[in-house]
């Protein structure tokens, strides 16, 4: 059973749908005592604002369930946002702190972009570029496009905790990060029609 | 690389797509989540509804429609028409879309935008801004509302600039001059939009050949294209169209 977490924000439907389209059985987790012994994997979608989502997490006790979750090893999923509170700290909207599951920072894009002919938000189809050895939940999406829509990206302090990348307007940033059993995408898996379906199937084979 | 989006649109009424032309004369087109699926297996890259009557008492056959669609095919889904306030688009988000298309609550009370756009996050807010060309020179547009019927005397240049600022993450573009011409886009107005905010530009009214989609790529400076009846009635498919852009060095992304 795959845990998803429910903080109030954002498209939980879809998620909820494509992880099911994907072979999974889905949970919608609002409490902490919803992730039992029977929750194998976690799943942490966002959309909105870092400092909301890790409000929502510690009102709703929830920061402390994903933890343990992560300590006992199992397989956990960050999309987006869900992602990006992975980090230490972020930028957005004020200086603020994250699960700290991964040592680094989320940043905005340069605010001179949009001159450059570069908008933002970050929006549409873009590449997943993998190294060769590419880690295996990410692996059915080599040579493939997914859906991005993101101002702010995860800068990791260790390079090993960046699995994948993109390039946007000449800058090169984290398309996934992880170690362990964590990862987290900034693209959307759920909206990326093919290509996302199977890595979220990977996600739910994946047994780190 | 970014691929350039291409983006059908999908009119509804009660429940049904319909197309229209000049936003007048509309007539039934079909069912909504048919007409999504027919345009995933076809590649597209994100999908548009606009609810044309965006009455009250048919809310719910709209949410409907978004939680049909939402269930049957995984991409990007924006919506609009009728938005007003932040619970329309609190049910909208979780009924499946992923943006939600702004316009008249916009230009009724700029500061909702800015609302929306903290509470939501940029990337879910759209505007909508529905534009006729004002005689004179050098070229300017003005702004209407209530699907083009009233005029608002909003220069939509500076409103494009005004929304960016405001938090929008993208603006849906529309000629109201262009629109149900198939002529092509207004790709003056498209540029001078596109080239003077930091979101992102949907070039919208005025498709009737795959030249089309590509001059709103090259001369209008538009992140994404969006068109209706060259798709919905099946004269060219996404992927032909695709295939056309590629083939004039417009990144898109060919679907798998």
């Amino acid at each position: 059973m795959i845990g998803l977490i429910n903080y109030g924000m954002g498209n939980m439907h879809s998620i909820a749908k494509a992880l099911e389209r994907a072979g999974g059985r889905v949970r919608w987790v609002d409490r902490p005592e919803q992730i039992d012994a029977s929750i194998e994997r976690i799943v942490l979608p966002g959309v909105g604002a870092f400092r909301d989502c890790m409000k929502a997490l510690k009102r709703q006790h929830l920061q402390e369930v994903i933890l343990e979750h992560v300590q006992a090893g199992r397989p956990f999923l960050g999309i987006c946002l869900g992602m990006q509170v992975l980090m230490e700290t972020s930028h957005e909207f004020g200086l603020h702190e994250g699960l700290g599951l991964v040592e680094g920072e989320v940043v905005p894009f340069p605010a001179n972009f949009p001159e450059r002919g570069h908008k933002i938000p970050h929006m549409g189809w873009n590449d997943v570029l993998l190294p060769d050895s590419a880690h295996p939940v990410l692996r059915p999406l080599a040579g493939r496009q997914v859906y991005y829509v993101h101002s702010f990206f995860c800068q990791p302090r260790h390079d090993r905790e960046v699995l994948a990348e993109c390039e946007y307007g000449g800058l090169r940033f984290a398309s996934a990060i992880g170690r362990d059993n964590v990862i987290g995408v900034q693209f959307h898996p759920e909206k990326s029609q093919r290509a996302g379906l199977a890595m979220l199937e990977s996600f739910i084979g994946w047994c780190p | 690389m970014l691929s350039k989006r291409i983006i059908p649109c999908l009119d509804i009424a009660e429940g049904r797509v319909v197309k229209g032309v000049k936003f007048v004369d509309i007539i039934d087109a079909g069912d909504p989540v048919e007409a999504a699926i027919r345009y995933d297996e076809q590649g597209a890259d994100e999908l548009t509804f606009l609810d044309i009557r965006a009455s009250h008492e048919n809310r719910d056959t709209l949410y409907h429609v978004v939680t049909d669609v939402a269930e049957h095919v995984f991409m990007p889904l924006t919506v609009g028409g009728g938005i007003k306030t932040l619970e329309d688009i609190e049910r909208l988000l979780h009924a499946g879309a992923d943006k939600v298309s702004i316009n008249t609550a916009a230009i009724h009370n700029p500061d909702f935008v800015r609302q929306a756009a903290e509470r939501f996050g940029s990337s879910t807010i759209v505007v909508a801004i529905d534009a006729k060309r004002v005689a004179g020179h050098p070229p300017r547009w003005e702004c209407f509302t209530h699907g083009g019927r009233k005029p608002t005397g909003i220069d939509a240049v500076a409103w494009a600039r005004r929304m960016s600022d405001n938090g929008a993450g993208e603006i849906l573009l529309t000629s109201m001059d262009a629109d149900g011409t198939r002529n092509g886009y207004d790709l003056a107005l498209t540029r001078a939009v596109a080239d003077s905010i930091s979101a992102n530009v949907v070039a919208s009214g005025g498709v009737g050949t795959l030249q089309h989609l590509a001059d709103g790529f090259t001369e209008g400076h538009a992140d994404a294209v969006l068109a209706a009846s060259i798709f919905h009635f099946g004269e060219y498919t996404i992927r032909e169209a695709k295939a056309f852009l590629a083939e004039r060095g417009i990144p898109v992304r060919m679907s798998d």
